[in-house]
């Protein structure tokens, strides 16, 4: 087990290496090249004169990409053009939000897609099934910044059941301690500011959850549909055992295979998404903070957000794929 | 007259009563089970409003989509937006534009840049997975290291979400309606490139795929000949369903304001980007283009998943 | 009383929008306590169709069951889903053609046994897991203990349908049916399955409805044999009458079909000329007379009835459905070439065990 693990993540070096060059290329041939990026609209020419030179941009490109590889192993991205702050430390401040609104987008798809689309299956063709279909094809379609947009105005601004944004209400009293605001209430036994992060959550938990969603809702539908008509699960019926084993170890069992597949490869789209969820929600997450660097046209940042993400998609997708060994003994053998 | 032909005759007119429907081609008997399914029905509908309106917009607009005829208006009642009415059929937007003059010049935009951007993507990608996946069916051990490295750039352009993808470019690039193209094609990039091989693979596996070369048909006839039109179906119905994504993916980035920066130009994207700020006091302004975009898209999926289903040899029965 | 009388059992299906097909159009046939019955026939007659509606497994949507089908004075066709599920298992086990799609790959082929012991026996834990260990053992699988813990994907096509067969008799049914159960095995596996069979059934006393298209099984195992053509039995006969002297033209046929070695070189085989796909409803008429040789126009007046064999010296209980039976003593096969002349099976089978990995 572990020497597949090792081997996994040895083959992730080429992939990131490739990733390297392609962004160092990238910074070399915005207009007027790294040093105007790192300066953002401020710069001058005397200013970019002087970044050359501390950077060593004279320098051939390969001493430079040397170089630039070398600081990204210490994990130093560089600085925020507009902050000021080193890239890598305005990440891990706002990671927590964003992975809160991830997980929280999460738990939507499955725990609602999963047994929606198992019953979908089972009743093919009935009201069910049909609204299940075509609310996981609508999903696909609308837009999510829209749909955050809508939530927001009727559950929020309308009918005020539910914050319009932020992470926790302004005055509440909440210790930071480990930057989870959710996490941080149980810690301290602040349960009150706890209860109050997760109704914060939930409406951008909800836009950010519609694409998951409706992929869980097909994919799992899709699955049961064929396991159903699978000779094992025609076995377990004619060994008369009771319907909960049937469809408990018999069919689920199976079907959800696909599923966990699905949902590491969902990890991608919900970055991307929190990106637009979050700056509709003023919530301060990673995704936020990332939306006003494009506007700012920030590089360092995008840059670092970039090779953070490909990073953190690559691992989760090393995850699943280690788990899905675990839980299919036919993979396991292999 | 004899008893012989009256026995034949007889049991022949039986037989043709029973003759069962069942023959033709694979995609003869798609086409016939995708002309019954409602779904695919709607999807087509859906698809010929859009372009026929994106084709003819501009000449049935009632009024000009870019001058702000009613500025005075909007301007003079600071936060009363005009909704719907006899002269505006969609009210006014945020600088008093026609509504309806700007849905229908800007769906042929729309339809740009979705299209242009799914060829992109389709052409690019169909040509990577090709290639590679005929590399490593048929090309030995240095086909074997050509698919690697081609998969390896794949997975690398997965593993970057498709919005900074588009960042990126439109970085380089500056930002323009071309910028949006290229950025939303090269995503699908990815997409079109695993389908075709992975569909490539499957059928050289297949038994005919062998016959025909044990038959000493040459490779560059079997893979052209044989394997890559018999690959193509997955990939086609693909690219329906990428329309719909790229009509999605360049609203969002126009909402990340990384759009067509040409503001006078309507695109329903842009539109409902702009609408944002004002869709707590006129949510009606940012209904209008986001029901646009979703509609469209919703055709396109409607069309694309009963195809899926319609070539799916698993579904039929 | 037989075990087991199917009477006029018809099933069609409808699928929405599409126009009804009748995969079973009356079928009748007795099943006796401990009596091996043989349903022979090309795919497509009907045959798997007849034993999974008897079991209760055709999708409750899209499918009409007509008929009767008494067990031991209960009608199984109009029975409860809940009571049926209770004889299911119990009372009738069924075995399947295909062993590695009919076993759940991702559950270890010990919890697949016991399951229906804590099901049925009430045996939890130890006692299940002793009780599948030497159910396993019965059928012929050595080392049952360690199988226990392995999955379907690690054990031979052999062992598969060895582990389905020890479920199958995990609770002694009465009623065994085996779909095709050799079909997806290897030609010397194929003779090891069914010489177990038989083995289990004679040692327990229980029925088997052996549901096959291979005339090979069929001389080696069955009493009663039941040729289906298009969803209706067209004869009926126990083994030795059918095969020394077949009388409806698609049995003769079928028998006639079957290649000789003392046959001279060159000489043609005699196949049954067309395919299933060349027959008319049996509302116009017999449903084999498109291929038959016998074909006259009373063919054509309304399916013929299944009745007894006229003429002077036809065995009692032979059966068939037809207006011109053929009335000839079939020599070109005489019963030791089937293998059906003396009870003993198909072939000499050294009871040799396959290996495994």
């Amino acid at each position: 087990m572990l020497r597949l693990v090792v081997r996994r993540l040895l083959q992730l070096i080429p992939t990131l290496f490739g990733l390297t060059v392609l962004l160092f290329i990238w910074i070399h041939r915005l207009p007027g090249g790294p040093a105007w990026a790192l300066l953002g609209e401020r710069g001058n020419e005397a200013a970019r004169r002087q970044i050359e030179e501390q950077l060593g941009l004279n320098e051939p490109l390969l001493v430079q990409y040397g170089r630039w590889l070398r600081r990204l192993f210490e994990l130093d991205l560089g600085n925020s053009v507009k902050t000021g702050q080193p890239v890598w430390d305005e990440f891990t401040l706002r990671f927590p939000a964003t992975f809160e609104l991830g997980v929280t987008a999460l738990l939507f798809a499955v725990i609602i897609g999963i047994p929606l689309g198992y019953f979908a299956a089972r009743r093919r063709g009935s009201w069910l099934d049909v609204t299940a279909v075509s609310g996981s094809l609508l999903g696909i379609c609308v837009p999510v910044f829209f749909l955050a947009m809508i939530l927001r105005s009727i559950f929020a601004v309308n009918l005020g059941w539910l914050p319009s944004g932020g992470r926790l209400t302004t005055g509440i009293d909440a210790t930071d301690v480990t930057g989870f605001a959710v996490l941080d209430g149980v810690l301290t036994g602040e349960f009150d500011a706890s209860w109050d992060a997760i109704q914060h959550l939930i409406l951008p938990g909800l836009a950010l959850a519609s694409i998951p969603l409706a992929v869980v809702v097909r994919i799992t539908r899709a699955s049961v549909l064929e396991v159903l008509s699978e000779d094992y699960v025609r076995t377990a019926e004619s060994k008369g055992l009771r319907k909960s084993v049937v469809r408990g170890r018999h069919v689920l069992r199976n079907a959800l295979l696909p599923v966990v597949t699905t949902v590491g490869l969902l990890t991608g789209s919900l970055l991307s998404g929190a990106v637009l969820t979050e700056s509709a929600f003023s919530f301060g997450g990673i995704g936020s903070f990332i939306r006003q660097a494009i506007s700012d046209r920030d590089y360092p940042v995008l840059m670092g957000f970039i090779l953070f993400i490909a990073l953190l998609y690559m691992l989760i997708n090393l995850v699943v794929d280690l788990t899905y060994g675990l839980i299919d003994p036919r993979v396991r053998v292999n | 007259m004899s008893t012989k032909t009256d026995k034949i005759d007889r049991l022949a007119a039986l037989t043709a009563q029973r003759e069962t429907t069942t023959g033709g081609s694979l995609w003869v008997e798609a086409f016939r089970r995708l002309r019954s399914s409602k779904m695919a029905l709607i999807g087509v509908a859906i698809m010929a409003l859009f372009v026929v309106i994106a084709l003819i917009g501009p000449w049935i607009a009632p009024h000009n989509p870019t001058s702000q005829l009613w500025r005075d208006e909007v301007f003079t009642n600071r936060g009363e937006f005009v909704g719907p009415r006899g002269e505006n059929w969609l009210g006014l937007d945020h600088l008093g534009r026609d509504q309806l003059s700007r849905m229908l010049v800007g769906a042929r935009q729309t339809l740009l840049v979705g299209v242009i951007s799914t060829v992109l993507g389709f052409v690019v990608g169909a040509l990577i997975g090709g290639v590679s996946g005929a590399a490593l069916a048929f090309g030995g051990r240095a086909g074997q290291r050509l698919d690697t490295v081609l998969m390896r750039f794949i997975d690398m352009m997965l593993a970057m979400p498709s919005l900074l993808l588009a960042v990126s470019i439109a970085a380089v690039m500056g930002q323009s309606l071309t910028t949006v193209m290229i950025a939303v094609g090269v995503v699908q990039v990815p997409i079109f490139a695993r389908l075709l091989r992975g569909s490539m693979l499957s059928q050289a596996n297949a038994d005919y795929v062998l016959a025909a070369r044990a038959l000493g048909v040459r490779r560059r006839r079997v893979v052209m000949g044989h394997v890559l039109p018999n690959s193509l179906g997955p990939v086609i119905v693909q690219s329906t369903l990428a329309l719909a994504t790229a009509i999605i993916e360049a609203a969002a980035l126009s909402y990340l304001g990384l759009g067509n920066p040409d503001a006078a130009q309507p695109e329903w994207g842009v539109m409902l980007a702009q609408a944002e700020r004002f869709f707590d006091e006129a949510p009606f302004m940012a209904i209008c283009p986001a029901l646009g975009i979703i509609v469209t898209a919703l055709g396109f999926t409607l069309l694309g998943e009963s195809m899926r289903e319609a070539l799916d040899p698993k579904l039929r029965s | 009383m037989p075990l087991l009388s199917v009477d006029e059992l018809k099933v069609t299906f409808q699928g929405q929008g599409r126009r009804a097909s009748t995969a079973v159009s009356g079928v009748s046939f007795d099943v006796d306590e401990g009596q091996v019955v043989g349903l022979v026939g090309e795919s497509g007659c009907g045959k798997s169709v007849t034993s999974l509606a008897l079991m209760g497994l055709l999708p409750k949507k899209g499918v009409r069951v007509e008929g009767r089908a008494d067990y031991r004075g209960t009608d199984l066709l109009s029975l409860r889903p809940s009571a049926m599920r209770d004889l299911r298992g119990t009372q009738l086990a069924m075995i399947f053609q295909d062993p590695l799609s009919s076993l759940n790959p991702v559950v270890p082929i010990g919890v697949q046994v016991t399951e229906i012991l804590s099901r049925h026996r009430g045996m939890r834990g130890q006692a299940a897991r002793d009780e599948a260990a030497a159910l396993l053992e019965r059928v012929g699988i050595p080392d049952p203990t360690r199988r226990l813990k392995e999955y379907p994907h690690q054990l031979s096509g052999g062992m598969r349908q060895r582990a389905l067969i020890a479920m199958a008799v995990a609770c002694a049914p009465r009623l065994l049916i085996a779909d095709e159960p050799t079909t997806a095995l290897d030609v010397t596996i194929q003779a090891q399955i069914l010489e177990l069979l038989k083995e289990l059934v004679d040692q327990e006393g229980t029925a088997l409805l052996m549901i096959t298209h291979d005339l090979g099984v069929v001389a080696g195992l069955c009493d009663d044999v039941n040729v289906l053509y298009a969803g209706k039995v067209v004869e009926s006969a126990d083994r030795r009458n059918l095969f020394a002297e077949p009388a409806h033209p698609y049995a003769h046929g079928l028998l006639n079909s079957i290649p000789r070695l003392d046959a001279p070189r060159g000489q043609p085989l005699n196949p049954v000329r067309g395919s299933i796909n060349d027959q008319i409803a049996w509302a116009d008429g017999c449903a084999f007379a498109p291929r038959c040789d016998h074909y006259t126009l009373e063919c054509l007046e309304g399916a013929p009835e299944l009745g007894p064999l006229a003429g002077a010296g036809a065995p009692a209980g032979h059966q068939v459905r037809c207006v011109n039976p053929v009335r000839e003593r079939l020599e070109t096969v005489t019963l030791a070439d089937v293998g059906a002349g003396d009870d003993s099976p198909a072939e000499p089978v050294t009871q040799k065990e396959e290996t495994s990995e």
